[in-house]
């Protein structure tokens, strides 16, 4: 097999300082004191581009290998090359991060209104601005009596001061210094970080009242104190980017504080089954949805995930019968940090299509109030967040984006675990490489900049409150779309 | 007064602090032209390695400050601020400020035949502590405590 990169090396640039060397956990760089030079071996780079932004000289450069196989528009260079792959292992292909294949972005064929004239844009910078949302069931019906004062149920509800969340990413799949980095910004942010079904790190209860605590079907480290801890519970029924099978943390990932936290042994591969083995059905799910609300004394709202499948509008239909609070949709182009690289790139449907769908579902069959609906799976900008909200979301989940303003490359080698920049790993000397002081402003920035383009987009369409935009389709004209892809997504042509 | 202070938490021994502080102060205006033709400029901080633990090394600008009083051929000072540094033109290289070092943090320059410490960067063109600027992960930090 050929190296899929070449290291390029500025001779005049490079002063052989080493850092490349000492950064790459994947030994592709070494200096040779024969020659007084610096050597690659490029067999093991993954583009993770650790070396090009360390080196203080601006001496490096990754290319893809311009060496190809001969030319054939059926059997691209990449198919041929998982071909040799698994003659040689025999194994299953594993992938990581979001698939990279070209599949349509509906939300790029997608664009936005803005008010002339008649119905004047609003400058968010010297009027108020709305971005607070409330996550929950909406109460049906409100009384006053006669002295005025409201009545309507009350049920337990998430308030976010911005209408994105950071996704479920658990402690085993990405480091502490990761977690750290997404709870203190959850916190600051006045929103919520996700544990995925990693269980929740001793040191993070304090950051509790941010977090909203997931229980999948390996059920990993959920004991009461664990769903006593967070804001909110989520049930993990599947994930966009492996919809129909469960998570795999290898046992060599498993190190003492990852075994406490998931309580189980040390070393020991953690696989989440496929299905939750108590749930076969809508009635299932609403018995582990009342399950989990009466051990935490009704205070919580109940999310159920489910991944952006073919019947995804009938299935949020039934969730949203099952008694919980929140139905959260991951479309298919959503991360993760290992699955079957052919599920990854062939199972599930585009989050808009999805969303399209579950939000005109509800909305027919009058139960759209009882949830909300909140959408993720690479929601990349906030031009995504308001073309979101306008196809009818009440949230954004965010990890891709939220891990890149980490340090992460998208260099898709979550896997090996030996991500170069502290994010995807547990080895000690490369969990350091990410201080949560530098991860969580950068969070805490990219969050608040999008806050703010969210608000000019609004200001520019006329509405100065998020729950004005919600549903909101008017807003919204396609490019370069089919009429079906229009009816789906329930928008009409640009022009129209 | 501010100093460079350094969390060994997140010391990653990528030893790119000496680098910076070596170019910043080679009067070169490009860490290029600094190490230009194998030249070797030696650095103010020093990166001490462990199996776990990593930290770099440079002058506290301690209050005893033993080397300014060591010093035979009067180098070294101590401003108002209290910042200790070498006037490299008067130092003769006796070496007798190393030793009295109790942080080990003064070099030689074997070629120039003097001493090197730190000095914040206040003399030379960088005028913020090129260390803390180059570190990748704020390992190191200029701050008043």
């Amino acid at each position: 097999m050929n190296p899929l990169y070449e290291v390029v090396r500025n001779p005049d640039r490079c002063i052989k300082c080493r850092v490349c060397e000492r950064q790459c956990a994947n030994e592709v760089h070494k200096y040779d004191a024969e020659l007084d030079k610096m050597i690659s071996n490029e067999m093991t780079c993954v583009d993770c581009q650790r070396c090009v932004c360390l080196c203080p000289t601006h001496a490096l450069k990754i290319r893809p290998n311009e060496n190809q196989f001969r030319e054939n528009a059926n059997w691209s260079h990449q198919i041929m090359d998982e071909v040799y792959k698994q003659a040689g292992s025999g194994g299953v292909l594993l992938s990581a991060m979001g698939t990279p294949k070209q599949y349509p972005v509906y939300w790029d064929k997608i664009l936005l209104n803005a008010s002339q004239v008649t119905n004047p844009p609003i400058d968010p910078l010297r009027e108020p601005m709305e971005t607070k949302t409330f996550l929950g069931k909406k109460s049906q019906k409100i009384t006053y009596d006669e002295n005025g004062k409201a009545h309507y149920e009350k049920t337990p509800y998430l308030e976010l001061d911005v209408p994105i969340m950071f996704s479920a990413m658990s402690f085993g799949s990405i480091s502490k210094n990761a977690h750290e980095s997404l709870a203190r910004a959850a916190t600051e942010l006045g929103t919520y970080y996700n544990t995925g079904e990693g269980g929740l790190h001793e040191d993070f209860y304090k950051y509790g009242k941010n977090t909203i605590c997931q229980v999948a079907s390996g059920r990993f480290g959920v004991f009461k104190g664990y769903l006593d801890a967070g804001a909110a519970i989520e049930i993990k029924m599947g994930q966009g980017a492996k919809p129909g099978i469960g998570g795999h943390l290898p046992g060599m990932k498993i190190n003492d504080e990852i075994s406490r936290t998931r309580m189980i042994p040390k070393g020991t591969d953690a696989i989440s089954p496929a299905p939750h083995h108590d749930i076969y059905s809508i009635e299932d799910l609403r018995q582990l949805v009342f399950s989990l609300k009466e051990a935490t004394n009704w205070e919580k709202p109940v999310i159920v995930k489910i991944a952006a499948v073919h019947n995804v509008a009938a299935i949020a239909s039934g969730v949203a019968r099952s008694g919980a609070d929140i139905i959260a949709i991951d479309g298919f182009r959503g991360g993760t940090g290992a699955a079957p690289t052919r599920i990854r790139d062939n199972v599930g449907i585009p989050i808009e299509l999805a969303l399209a769908a579950v939000d005109s579902r509800l909305r027919d069959e009058g139960i759209r109030n009882d949830v909300s609906v909140v959408v993720g799976g690479s929601i990349r900008s906030a031009a995504d967040v308001v073309k979101a909200i306008a196809l009818g979301a009440d949230a954004c989940y965010i990890a891709s984006a939220a891990l890149l303003a980490l340090g992460c490359h998208l260099c898709r080698s979550c896997n090996t675990g030996k991500c170069n920049w502290g994010i995807a790993t547990q080895r000690a000397d490369l969990v350091k490489r990410l201080n949560p002081d530098v991860g969580y402003k950068r969070l805490v920035n990219l969050v608040t900049a999008w806050d703010h383009e969210v608000k000019e987009i609004m200001g520019g369409m006329g509405i100065n409150s998020i729950e004005a935009l919600r549903g909101n389709r008017l807003m919204l004209r396609g490019v370069g779309l089919t009429q079906k892809e229009l009816d789906l997504l329930g928008i009409q042509h640009a022009g129209e | 007064m501010k100093k460079v202070y350094v969390n060994e938490d997140w010391c990653l021994a990528c030893h790119l602090c000496e680098f910076y502080c070596a170019a910043a102060n080679s009067g070169a205006d490009s860490m290029i032209k600094a190490f230009r033709d194998g030249k070797k400029p030696v650095p103010r901080i020093q990166v001490e390695e462990g199996s776990e633990v990593n930290f770099a090394v440079q002058c506290r600008h301690c209050d005893e400050h033993p080397c300014v009083k060591g010093c035979i051929a009067g180098a070294l000072s101590v401003s108002d601020e209290g910042v200790v540094s070498c006037d490299e033109n008067k130092c003769v290289g006796c070496g007798t400020c190393i030793l009295s070092c109790p942080y080990g943090c003064i070099v030689p320059d074997e070629e120039a035949h003097v001493i090197r410490k730190c000095d914040l960067c206040v003399k030379n063109h960088n005028g913020a502590p090129a260390c803390v600027e180059g570190c990748p992960n704020n390992a190191i930090v200029f701050e008043e405590r």
